[in-house]
Parts: C-alpha cells; structure tokens; sequence
C-alpha cells in the first residue's frame, strides 16, 4: 500500500484498511484456493478501496466481481466452500446485508450441524459497517447483534490495524465462517502493524484463539469500559478524560462478539465493580445487555453499580445530521462512568 | 385439460405416452437409444421399489414413529429418469422430495428416515453419493449448486478433454421455488459464469395448497429464455424422456457450455406432507385425470406390450419392495433417542466458548437429578 511504511522496529505503519489489504493479500499468497466475491471489487477495488490491487495481482478468478445480489454472493460462496474454496465475501454496506440473511443464518450458520460436521464452510463475510461518516441510508448501521445472536456464526471486529490484519487472516484459516465487521470510520486511522506475527498463530493449532479473545487497551481500577470495533477509540479517549478528572478506567476491547469473552470482562469486574459498555448499535437487545447478563450473573457480589449501556437508540439510523447526539459520543459515556461511579 | 399457461402441452418433450407408444423426437430420441428393455426393467425396478417404499413410510408417520412425511409419490419418472443419468463426477442439490434421485444415488432409503423421526437433520455423508443434504429453505440450495458447479469448473472437471472425467450438477427443486430470489440468482451466477448446472424443476403443479398459477403465467421453462440459457420442457411422468432429456443437458453442461433449465411437468400424486389435506384445494376429477397418467402405469403397459415384463420379475420386485418396508420398520423402531448431549455437537468447526459452557453446564445440570435419585 501506497501509505505503508515500514520502520526501523519491523512495524509498518499502515491504515486499517490498508492492513485490510494487506492481510488479504497474504491470505491469498498462502492459499490458492483463498477467493474474494464481492461487488465492484474487482478493478475498483472496493468502494473503500479495501481490495485495491488484487485484482491486478490475482486476476479474475481469484477476485471476483459478482452480479450485484448479495444472497447470490453467500450463497454460491457456500458452494464453492463445500469444494474446499475459501471465500471472502465483501458486502459493500451492513444496510445491504439483508438480502443475504437468509443465506447466512438458514445455511451457512448451521452446514456444519447439519452434516454432522461433514461439511465445513470456511467463509469469511466482510462487512464494513457502523457509522460516523455522514452517510446516507443504509450505510452507517450496526447489525452485529443480528448475527452474534445466531448458532454457528463467528463475529469479528477489529479497533485496531494490527488486530485487522491479524484478524482477517484468522478468520480466513478458521474452518468456521466468520463474519468480519470493519468499522468504516475507522478506515483510514494509522497505527502501527507488525506484519511478522500472524503467520507464528496461524501455523498454532488453536489458530482462532487470536479472533476469539478480547484485550485490555487501556489498564485501570475504577470503571471497566468495554467497547468494540468504531467505539474503542471513543472508550480511550474517555478513559483519558476520566483519568484527567481522577477516575480510572480500564478498557477492554471486545475484538470477537461470538464467542463472546466474557472471561476477561468478568475478572475486570471483579476487579473495578463498575462495568460500562458502549457500541453504535441500538441498545436494546444488543451486545452490551449480554455482556450486562454475563456480568450480573458471574460477579454480582463484586458490583457496587447496576451495568449501564451507552449505544444506539430505539430508532433506524437518523439522517446524518443527527448522528453525532444518536450514536455514543465522550459525554454520553463520561456521564455514565459518572454515573456508576456515584454508586 | 383447459388451456392453463403454465400447464398447457406446448412443447412437451414426449418418448412414451400414457397409453405405452413410443413417440419419436428428433433430438432427444438418440437419447434413449441405448434403454434396452433391461435398462427399462431397472427404471420399473427403482420406480415401483421406490413407491412401495415411500407407502411404507406414510404409514410409518401415521402410526405415530415419524413425526412427518413428504412423499414422492407421482413424481417417480421425474427422479428415477434423470437420476440415471447422472454418472459418478456428477453432484446433486437436492430439495426434500427428491428420494428417487437420493436412491439412485446409493443413498440407503430408510436412512432418510431418520430426518424425519426427529434424529437429525441430515443422515448422509454428501460426498460419498455425490448427494448434498436436504435444504427445507426453498430454492436456498440452487445457489449453492451454482457455486459449487463454479468450483468443478475451477478445478478442471468440466470440458476438460476427457469426457468420463467432466462432471456437472443437477439442481432440483419445484414450481413454487420458481418465485424465489435464490433461484433467479442462481441462474444468474449460473449464466455468467457458464456454470455447469441442470436446473431441474419439477413442476408437480402445486405449492402446498397453491396452483402453479400462482407462481407464473408462462410455462416455467420460458424463464429461462431470460437468461439465454437453453431449456426444456418434458413429460415429467415419462421417464424414459426424463432420462433422454437430462442426458442431454448434462452432456451440454459437462463439456462447458454452461447452465441448461429443464421443466418436468409432473402432479403430486399425494398431499405436500402428512400435515397437508388436498381434498381443500384440488378435485377428484383433477386427481384422477393424473392417475390415468400414473408414471409407473405407462412403463408397465409399454414393457407388458412388448412382452418384457415376466411375472417372476414383477414378482422378485414385489419382495424387494415387501423386504425395504420390513427391514425399514424395522430400524425406523430400533432407532434410539441419542444422548441428549449430542445436541451440543458440531455447532462450530472449533471449540466456542459459548458452546462449551452451555453444554457443561447441561452436564452438570442433568448429572444433579441422577445424583438426587443415587442419594434417594
């Protein structure tokens, strides 16, 4: 990628999506029989850009410009993933996913039950998604908590470059599908990626460990705040405010929402007694209300507040000039560490 | 008949009429050149075998050791016909209906059972028959054959110089999957990827309780002009054209000339599944009408004529089928509810979290009672 560089350190500094970029490429320089299907990723490379080069590089069999239906696209991935190809399937926006739910959910989620393990589908569903761009309809929702809630689906979502290009060639090798939520907004941030580690996991037997934990981006010992994906630089930046006005907050970036690691915010907990949990994703029913299950049922007796949540409201995504009040903004989720911090 | 679009004649590729004539096709006659009247006798074989033992499953259902049952009855010629045609390199996607083709394929009948007894959701290994598993979503699978037609391709097995090596798939699903997105993609990814796909519907006239008529004012094989891709309108009841005609396509689609639509115009003899009553929506007159056009009927009269059907036969064939029906009762009640655990079995690939606490949670949970009842 043109705004990679590589330092001194053996790190290279790249986008998210160009870690993206990246990390398929390597996928595919290491698997022939690794294919990307997607619309308009082909000679564009992606309305983000994200496939840019590779269909130069791999040609037209190898990356793939689909007729423009989404459930043909899972679902002739499911095919050619039964004849042992790996897809990676792009949904251009997570507003358009839905013509390929059925896919997902009816066949891909439950192959592998359904043949009694005889048949496994190691497909990957990119879908950036999630707000903050000024976008119009369709293009900055949170379907996450959809999909998490279904049997047989992995839910990926990276916060970070490293964990993009680590996490996308994860899910690639894993034998289970996974769906791979890039937090569009997030796209174009820098950080630093170690391009030499991932290949060391990938050879582990326990290679979807990586895509499965979650990570403590920021230590503390009075508040846990846990995000994911587009709201881990919001919990940051929160927790440096916080820590300005004397509260410490630990913040743990979910990374995988199925399975979900409830283990480590447990144990954070236990520790703090105070959990948050912020995503864009409209709160009810959503991942913060499991995460708040979890953590009501396994440390209780630690708590010293209710769990609040801080995401989307009950409502579709509004026009754009209403997304900075409607999706978690540093006041919103300050309020709540205040919150809890009353208690 | 009235003159009912979807359901009119024209074009109706015929070899063998209900009253037992053979009747000459210019292209699909060379087809069904080489049935000797051995090969017949296996078709009537599979047909009649396949029909004692679809009998002997609905009354399994109803004697309360299914918990339901969806019959081919009727649309035999339709799945034994094509069904032969299909060689070893050949993959199907079959919809629910389809255990003719399922038998043709060395897929053990009263295995199939055990979907239905409430065992599993899918009691074949795929690969082994060159058979994918049922799909209940409707016309889910014709995407997946799509994708997996594009993969032999990528892999070599179509027009690949040596015809015994090239393979294709054959699809099958009904009239009323016709309404659905997943078989107007699938014939779109199919199309421009010159995919080799049979699709093979068999119009058995009804969605449930829904007319043909509700799904289509044309012959559904006319959808497939829209796409450019050849089609073919047969007598579903004739499995002789069944046969002659998925020949054809698959030798079209072996050698990469892409995607084919058959349309195999057949009726349902029987209701959709047990849980169905046809005396709500179809009349006796109807009913009759296709039974007079029973596909076994018409290959009995043809093989009776030609005096290629001897008594001993028809009766070893008899016993075959009175022997599936025993030794299928037979398993259907022997067959054990599995332990409760296994429930929590192949969700994923690789150990998930979720998973794993669940189920040793259940563990725990059922392993209390069995302590309660120790200390009592």
């Amino acid at each position: 990628m043109s705004d990679a560089l590589i330092n001194a350190t053996g790190t290279t500094t790249m986008t998210m999506a160009g870690a993206i970029n990246a990390g398929l490429r390597a996928a595919m320089e290491r698997d022939p029989k690794v294919l990307l299907m997607g619309e308009d990723i082909g000679a564009l490379g992606g309305v983000f850009r994200v496939t840019d080069g590779l269909h130069k590089d791999f040609g037209d069999d190898r990356v793939i410009d689909t007729p423009l239906a989404e459930s043909g696209i899972v679902g002739t991935a499911i095919g050619l993933g039964m004849r042992g190809y790996r897809s990676v399937c792009e949904i251009q926006f997570e507003g358009f996913i839905f013509p390929a739910y059925n896919q997902i959910t009816t066949q891909l989620a439950k192959m592998h039950y359904r043949s009694q393990g005889n048949i496994t589908l190691p497909l990957v569903i990119r879908v950036p998604y999630a707000g903050g761009i000024g976008a119009i309809e369709h293009h900055s929702e949170s379907p996450e908590a959809l999909f998490a809630h279904t049997p047989g689906l992995r839910i990926f979502s990276p916060a970070t470059p490293q964990d993009a290009y680590d996490g996308i060639q994860q899910a690639i090798a894993a034998p289970d599908p996974v769906m791979f939520f890039e937090p569009k907004a997030r796209y174009w941030d820098k950080g630093e990626v170690n391009t030499g580690t991932v290949e060391t996991r990938l050879s582990d037997a326990a290679a979807t460990i990586g895509i499965s934990g979650s990570r403590v981006a920021r230590e503390g010992t009075d508040v846990t705040l846990v995000a994911y994906g587009p709201t881990v630089r919001l919990a940051l930046q929160s927790a440096e405010l916080a820590a300005q006005a004397g509260t410490s907050v630990e913040v743990i970036d979910l990374r995988s929402i199925s399975p979900l690691d409830s283990d480590a915010v447990v144990k954070s907990a236990k520790k703090t007694g105070r959990v948050v949990v912020t995503h864009e994703a409209v709160t009810t029913f959503g991942v913060a209300a499991e995460v708040s299950a979890r953590v009501t049922e396994q440390a209780f007796f630690h708590l010293h507040a209710p769990v609040l949540r801080v995401g989307g409201f009950h409502t579709p995504y509004p026009g754009a000039t209403f997304e900075h009040e409607y999706l978690p903004n540093l006041d919103r989720v300050l309020d709540a560490v205040d919150r809890v911090m009353k208690h | 008949m009235e003159n009912l679009g979807p359901l009119s004649e024209d074009g109706l590729v015929r070899l063998l009429n209900h009253q037992g004539e053979v009747l000459q096709d210019q292209t699909f006659s060379p087809y069904a050149a080489h049935l000797t009247p051995e090969k017949l006798r296996e078709f009537w074989h599979d047909m009649s075998v396949l029909r004692a033992w679809d009998m002997e499953a609905m009354s399994l259902q109803r004697q309360g050791e299914l918990g339901l049952w969806v019959q081919s009855y009727g649309q035999e010629a339709a799945q034994i016909g094509s069904g032969h045609a299909l060689r070893d390199p050949d993959f199907v996607f079959p919809s629910y209906r389809e255990h003719g083709v399922a038998m043709t394929r060395g897929v053990d009948l009263p295995s199939i059972l055990r979907i239905f007894r409430g065992l599993e959701h899918g009691s074949w290994v795929p690969a082994e028959h060159g058979f994918h598993l049922y799909t209940l979503v409707i016309g889910a699978h014709a995407l997946h054959a799509t994708g997996y037609a594009m993969g032999m391709d990528r892999d070599g097995l179509v027009a690949s110089g040596d015809a015994d090596k090239d393979g294709a798939v054959v699809c099958y699903f009904g009239d009323g999957a016709t309404s659905q997105g997943d078989i107007a993609e699938s014939m779109t990814f199919a199309s421009v990827n010159k995919a080799p796909v049979v699709f093979f519907c068999q119009n058995n006239q009804f969605a449930i309780s829904e007319s043909v008529t509700r799904q289509t004012n044309i012959p559904l094989a006319d959808r497939a002009k829209g796409w450019g891709m050849p089609s073919i309108r047969v007598d579903g009841n004739d499995v002789i054209a069944c046969h002659a005609v998925t020949q054809w396509a698959l030798e079209h689609a072996r050698s990469g000339n892409g995607p084919v639509f058959i349309e195999a115009l057949t009726y349902r003899m029987g209701a959709h599944t047990t849980s169905d009553d046809p005396t709500r929506y179809r009349t006796k007159a109807d009913e009759e009408y296709w039974s007079e056009r029973d596909p076994i009927d018409r290959l009995t009269t043809y093989l009776e004529g030609a005096d290629e059907l001897p008594d001993e036969f028809r009766e070893a064939v008899a016993a075959e089928g009175k022997a599936l029906g025993a030794r299928t009762r037979e398993s259907v009640r022997g067959w054990s509810k599995p332990a409760t655990l296994e429930m929590f079995d192949h969700v994923y690939a690789e150990p998930h979290s979720t998973v794993q606490a669940e189920r040793a949670w259940f563990e725990r949970y059922e392993q209390s009672f069995a302590d309660v009842e120790a200390s009592n």
